[in-house]
This record gives C-alpha cells, sequence and structure tokens, in this order.
C-alpha cells in the first residue's frame, strides 16, 4: 500500500474487491432489514392506539405543526438527492484524486440533516414548553379526549428514534466526508459512499412514512 | 480472480490459530473467527455453569413445600436469572456464535466471514451485555422471570431496566452474528460450493440467522417500550394509562417464539452433521432437511400466538395459531424422520458425539410431541402455566439444544484444541446426564398434569415425593456435568495430538489440520462432491482418512 494508489483494494479474507464490494451491500441491506422491523415495533404501537382511540388521535395530531413537518420532508428527500449525486461523482471519479463534487454533495447531505434536528428542536421545544411530554410527564390541556399522552409518548419515542438515526447518520457521513477529502475513493473502490448512502436513504424512508402518519393521517 | 495471486500467503501466519499470538490481546483484539469462536466458548461454557448453579439451588428449594433455605422474593429472582442466564447467555450464543464462529468459515472453504471486526464487535457487545445482566443481581436483583411480563414488570421494584437493557444489548450482538453469517454464506463460498453442497450445519445456521436479523428488532423495540414504560409511564402496555398488557406479550413473543427455534435449529444442524458421520452413510433426505429448515424459520414467526390462548386473545386467533402451531412440527418431524432413516443400515459407531445425538433424538422427539399437546386448544387450558410447559421446553432447549451443543462440543473438540478427550468417560457423561435429565423432567410431565403450577414458591404436599425425585434428578444431571467437563478439560493436559480428521468425516473442516492454521486454509479448496459422500462399502475411500476408513 506505499505506492499510493492500489488498484482495487480488498481485505485478505476477500478473493475479489467485487465480492468485498457485494457483500458489503448485503450487509448493509440487513442491517436495513433490522432497522425496519425495530421501527415496525412503533408503527404497531401506532396502529393499536389510532384503532383504540381515533377521535383522541385525531385532535391531538391537529397539535403538530405539518407545516414544518413538511418542511423537514423537503429537507430529507433534498438530502437523500444530494446523496445519490455523491455516491455518482464517487463513481466517476479518478483513483488519488479528491473530487470536489463528491465532497460538496456529502457536505450539503450532513447540512440539510443539520436543518432537519434544527426545525426538529423547535418543534420538540415548543411541546415541552406546552406540557405535551410523554406518559406521566403529560401536562397539556388542550386536547380534551382522554388517554392524549398516549399519542404524544408515541409521537416522541418515533420521531426520538428517529432522530437518533438522524445523528448517527450524520457521524457516518461525516467519516465518509473525511475519507472523501482524503480521496480515497473512487470508481473502483466507492463502499462507504454507497452503503452510507443506503442507510441514508432509509433515515429518509422511515421519516416519509412517519409524516403523513403523525402530521396528516391523524 | 487474476489478483488472486497478489495476495501471497503471509509465511508468519501458517502457524496453528492457537499459537498465533500471545497473550490476553492476542485474543480479545482478534480479528480470526477462530479465536472469536473459542472466546465464545468459553464464555457460554461459564454462563451455562452459572445457570446451572441456579438451577440446582431452585430444585434444592423445592425439596419440600415451604421454605427450606430462601425466602420467596429470592426464589423469584433466582428463576428470573435461571431463564435469563440460560436463555440469553447462554442457549442462543451457544451454537451460532461459538460453534458456527469456528465451523461455518472453515465448512464454506472460506478465510474468515465476511467482516471480521463486526464479528469481534459482537463478541464484545455480548461481553457488555453478560456484564449487565449479571450486575443487575446487585442492583436489586429481578423477579419478573425471563419473559418480563407487563404489569408486573412495570410495577415491581428491582433492576428490570438493567436487566432489559442488557437483553437489549445482547440482542444487536445476536442480530450482528446472524448478518455475519448471511453475508458470509452468499459471499464467501469456495468456488465448486454450491447451496446445495454446503454441509446440513450451514443450512440450519442460515435458517437461524436470518430468524436472528428478523425477529431479534423486535425484541429491542419491545423492550425499549418496556423502558419508556417504567421510566415515563407511556402507558402503551398499561390499561390504567390506556395501553394493552397483551399487546406486551404479543411484542414478547413475537420475537420469543422465532427466538426458540434460533435456540433449537444449529442444534438440528449439529445432529444433522453428526449423525451422517457415525453412520458412515450420505444423509438420508438432504433436501428435505435443508428445505424443512427454512421452513421452520418461516412458520415459526406465525405461531407466536399459542403463548397467550389464556391471555384474552380472540377465540378465532387462537384457533389460527393452534392450527399453525400444528404446521410447524412438521418440518421437525420430517427431520427426526431422516435422521431416522440415515442410521438404518448405516454402520453405526457409538463414539461421545454419537452418544450425545442418540439421546438428543429420544429427548427432543418426547420435547416436540408435548409441544402438540400445548398447541391443541382445549388441552392447553387444562396445562397452561403448570409444570407441563416447563418439562416441556426443557425436552426441546435443554434435552434439544443443550445436548446437541455438547454433541458438537465433543464432535468438533479436536479440530478446535487439537486434542483428543477420554472416550470412556465422555460417553459415561452422556449416559449419566440422559438418566438424570430423564428423572428430573419426566416427573415435571407428571407434576404438570396434576396441576403443579410452575413458578411457584410453595405446593401442597401431594406434590412433594415427584418434587423431591425431580430435585434429586437434577443433582444427577450435575454429576454427568461434572465428569464431563473434568474429562474435557482433562484432554489439554493429556495432550494426546488429534490428527486432522478422527471421525472420518468428509465436511471441509476435517480436510485441514487440528486445529487449524490462522489463514484455515494454504489453498482455497475447489469443492467437487457433496459434503457426506461417503465411499460406499467395497470401493476404494477416496481421500477419506481416519480410523473408520
Amino acid at each position: 500500500m506505499n505506492t499510493g494508489i492500489v488498484r482495487r483494494q480488498h481485505a485478505h479474507h476477500f478473493a475479489t474487491a467485487d465480492q468485498e464490494f457485494s457483500a458489503s451491500k448485503l450487509g448493509m441491506w440487513l442491517f436495513l432489514v433490522t432497522e425496519v422491523l425495530l421501527f415496525g415495533g412503533l408503527f404497531v404501537g401506532y396502529a393499536y392506539g389510532k384503532s383504540v382511540y381515533p377521535e383522541m388521535w385525531h385532535e391531538a395530531s391537529k397539535h403538530l405543526d405539518w407545516k414544518l413537518g413538511a418542511l423537514n420532508t423537503l429537507f430529507l428527500i433534498t438530502s437523500s438527492f444530494t446523496m445519490v449525486m455523491a455516491v455518482n461523482a464517487a463513481q466517476r471519479n479518478k483513483a488519488g484524486e479528491m473530487n470536489g463534487k463528491m465532497v460538496g454533495y456529502l457536505i450539503a447531505t450532513i447540512a440539510l440533516a443539520g436543518c432537519f434536528l434544527v426545525v426538529k428542536y423547535f418543534e420538540y421545544s415548543h411541546k415541552f414548553h406546552d406540557g405535551m411530554l410523554p406518559g406521566i410527564y403529560y401536562t397539556y390541556s388542550g386536547v380534551q379526549n382522554a388517554n392524549a399522552h398516549y399519542f404524544f409518548g408515541l409521537y416522541f419515542l418515533m420521531t426520538g428514534l428517529h432522530g437518533f438515526h438522524v445523528v448517527v447518520g450524520m457521524i457516518l457521513l461525516g467519516w465518509v466526508l473525511v475519507r472523501a477529502t482524503k480521496g480515497h475513493f473512487y470508481s473502483e473502490y466507492y463502499t462507504p459512499v454507497e452503503v452510507g448512502g443506503l442507510y441514508w436513504h432509509l433515515v429518509d424512508l422511515i421519516w416519509i412514512y412517519l409524516f403523513p402518519l403523525l402530521y396528516l393521517v391523524g | 480472480m487474476n489478483d488472486h495471486a497478489a495476495h501471497a500467503h503471509d509465511d508468519a501466519h501458517d502457524v496453528p490459530f492457537l499459537e498465533d499470538g500471545k497473550g490476553w490481546k492476542s485474543w480479545l483484539f482478534t480479528l480470526d473467527h477462530k479465536r472469536i469462536g473459542v472466546m465464545y466458548l468459553w464464555s457460554v461454557l461459564i454462563a451455562f455453569a452459572a445457570g446451572g448453579v441456579f438451577a440446582l439451588l431452585l430444585r434444592l428449594e423445592l425439596m419440600a413445600p415451604g421454605k427450606q433455605y430462601i425466602e420467596a422474593d429470592t426464589y423469584n429472582r433466582f428463576f428470573t436469572l435461571h431463564g435469563a442466564i440460560m436463555v440469553f447467555l447462554f442457549i442462543i450464543p451457544a451454537i451460532p456464535s461459538a460453534m458456527g464462529n469456528f465451523v461455518l468459515p472453515l465448512m464454506l472453504g472460506a478465510k474468515d466471514v465476511a467482516f471480521p471486526r463486526l464479528n469481534l464487535l459482537s463478541f464484545w457487545i455480548y461481553g457488555v451485555g453478560s456484564i449487565m445482566a449479571l450486575s443487575s443481581i446487585v442492583f436489586g436483583g429481578v423477579e419478573t422471570g425471563w419473559t418480563f411480563y407487563t404489569p408486573y414488570s412495570t410495577n415491581t421494584s428491582g433492576a428490570v431496566v438493567m436487566m432489559t437493557l442488557s437483553v437489549f444489548v445482547l440482542g444487536f450482538s445476536s442480530i450482528l452474528t446472524g448478518l455475519n453469517f448471511i453475508v458470509t454464506i452468499h459471499k464467501m463460498r469456495a468456488p465448486g460450493m454450491s447451496f446445495f453442497r454446503m454441509p446440513l450445519f450451514v443450512w440450519a445456521t442460515y435458517a437461524t440467522s436470518i430468524l436472528q436479523v428478523m425477529a431479534t428488532p423486535v425484541l429491542g423495540i419491545t423492550l425499549l417500550l418496556l423502558v419508556a414504560e417504567r421510566t415515563l409511564g407511556i402507558g402503551i402496555f398499561d390499561p390504567a394509562l390506556g395501553g394493552d398488557p397483551v399487546l406486551y406479550q404479543h411484542f414478547f413473543w413475537f420475537y420469543s417464539h422465532p427466538a426458540v427455534y434460533i435456540m433449537i435449529l444449529p442444534g438440528m444442524g449439529v445432529i444433522s452433521e453428526i449423525i451422517t458421520v457415525f453412520s458412515r452413510k450420505t444423509i438420508f433426505g438432504y433436501r428435505a432437511i435443508a428445505y424443512s429448515s427454512l421452513g421452520i424459520a418461516i412458520i415459526s414467526f406465525l405461531v407466536w400466538g399459542h403463548h397467550m390462548f389464556l391471555s384474552g386473545q380472540s377465540a378465532y386467533a387462537g384457533m389460527v395459531f393452534s392450527f399453525l402451531t400444528f404446521l410447524v412440527a412438521i418440518p421437525s418431524a420430517i427431520k427426526v424422520f431422516n435422521w431416522t432413516a440415515t442410521l438404518y443400515k448405516g454402520s453405526i459407531s457409538f463414539d461421545a458425539p454419537m452418544m450425545w445425538t442418540l439421546s438428543f433424538m429420544v429427548l427432543f422427539t418426547i420435547g416436540g410431541l408435548t409441544g402438540l399437546f400445548l398447541g391443541a386448544l382445549g388441552v392447553d387450558v387444562h396445562l397452561h402455566d403448570t409444570y407441563f410447559v416447563v418439562a416441556h421446553f426443557h425436552y426441546v432447549m435443554m434435552g434439544g439444544t443443550v445436548i446437541a451443543f455438547y454433541a458438537g462440543l465433543h464432535y468438533w473438540w479436536p479440530k478446535m484444541f487439537g486434542v483428543m478427550y477420554r472416550e470412556g468417560p465422555a460417553k459415561f457423561s452422556a449416559i449419566i446426564v440422559f438418566i438424570g435429565f430423564n428423572a428430573t423432567f419426566f416427573t415435571q410431565f407428571v407434576l404438570g398434569t396434576r396441576g403443579m403450577p410452575r413458578r411457584y414458591y410453595n405446593y401442597l404436599d401431594q406434590y412433594q415425593p415427584l418434587h423431591q425425585f425431580s430435585t434429586f434428578g437434577s443433582w444427577i444431571i450435575g454429576l454427568g456435568f461434572i465428569v464431563m467437563t473434568v474429562n474435557l478439560l482433562a484432554s489439554f493436559k493429556q495432550k494426546v495430538k488429534a490428527p486432522a480428521n478422527p471421525w472420518g468425516a468428509r465436511t471441509l473442516e476435517w480436510s485441514i489440520p487440528s486445529p487449524p492454521i490462522t489463514h484455515n486454509f494454504h489453498k482455497t479448496p475447489v469443492v467437487t462432491e457433496g459434503p457426506y459422500d461417503f465411499p460406499v462399502e467395497g470401493q476404494a475411500a477416496s481421500g477419506a482418512e481416519g480410523k473408520h476408513a
């Protein structure tokens, strides 16, 4: 590895770089399956609450700001686009060079994720202020129906777990960004960009379900 | 493949993996799947010993009605610890993580698992989770049982949060191992190793891994919800707050029923390997056994409701779950029939691994059939939450998985450590455990049908003789395992060197020296035949060495 540029580098236990690439991709897809199932439990909790308390659900969801939710949806969908462009730039990159486009798109993706969290912060602090807290800490009196704390409990669990994934995604893509600035990724080797992108799309996808279910369908 | 040559062998790694590096760092930071497997092996053996001690203590308390030597609360903490340690620290990782890690890449002709770093991470997470689980003893103990049923688990004092978080963490370890194995099986097979040339242990591990990846996250979120319920009172499982405790049971069993197949499937894989080798005969119904592993994996996701026949689930749901429960018995039966057919006209040798395997066949069959009693709606009303359930579960989990684990341990011990143990005591211990096991648990079937409820500290005088008998049986089991442990450990002192293939097996792990070198294979093997193509009598043995050849 002392020549600087090594074509098709791969770990010793793989026979070829292609094998390593497809193994890494399969690994990430499987991990995404576990993520879907992890959130699946919360979606079942949602389905239970909505079917047992439809009126409360409807009332409580009105207290979420759909405009902020829509803005965040826009942020995340755009970030998925910039992520795709980063992968695309990596695929076109030549060995050993830092690609300005790839770095730029990665920065944009991370920045959009940051915007999402800022909006989420304002949403959360507004709700904390009004006492729309989960479970036994719920003190808000704006929703007349019983058990409104259940809705907000799930709201915080679902968006909280999703927010945690956004933070993890930012760290992951930050690491990809650092390596991209060092020129590690090029047309023959861009596995971390690819699997990091896969992860990021899932984070986006989960939000695309959360937004209508919590803010719109109610 | 042309850049294969660029990766010329590093001669430093051509030493046996056990000697490749010394000191604790060379183990704790190793990326070698074999070393990780060995670390898992010692960890799960320690967990088994700890869980076993709690079991013996529980049986001792149950010698007679009323208090013998511990209070009722302590008794509850003991059975929770026994269950949680045995399930989460021992059985789930035992065969996949310890033996799977060791032999799976060898069986595939691979140099390592697909993600060696992830593999090590998985072991570390297991270590952290285990320490968390055991630390719950210090933080007040847990008395909910290993199922953590709400509302008791949300209201009781004690270290429920610590214990559930530890199970959450252990779940990650399980997921990462499963993920690693699926990718390894798909991507790391040696040239010529088609799916239907894979040893059946690999098939079983594959099915197990699918379950680990797809079921464990649901347990993860369930336990997070339980923690949120305890700390924030979100109310999802609490009727007073608008939730439903039965929802917890659905969530829990959606994981935990597939989880019992996470526990038994790899055991079935071990049995498939051993039974064909010690019958000197190609396995009967290779594809049937392979597909039945997948069949079990799929159907096992659809039977969770049979744990809730009496929990207020609708009668219609009960009927559907009962039907599906009967369905899942079919692939298990397919395996047992095929194993039996493999024995038929085989030239059977009763070495220690085979003794454990035959013990498995008897005990697992009893365990499986009694499961059908519990799956039948009407019968379950009578047997629900009695010792019958305890006995059934132990016949499957201990008579099945634990016995299969020790069968596998005796089978692969020479490969793992390069030494042979003494046959006599090994066979003897298998027989003692078999006798002690039946004395302990068959008695509990009878206790259950007579109405003895599970998890009770105290009981009516009429049950005492059977309880006492069961306790005596537990001592016999203990004795058997002591004999086995001493015998296995003695092999390190006797240093009788193991040949590469002491059993005359045909799978790839036996084609390399015992213990294997760090990189497993000097040259990636090219596979040209099935895993169990034993030479037919009268023909020359093609390459099979060992005492049976």
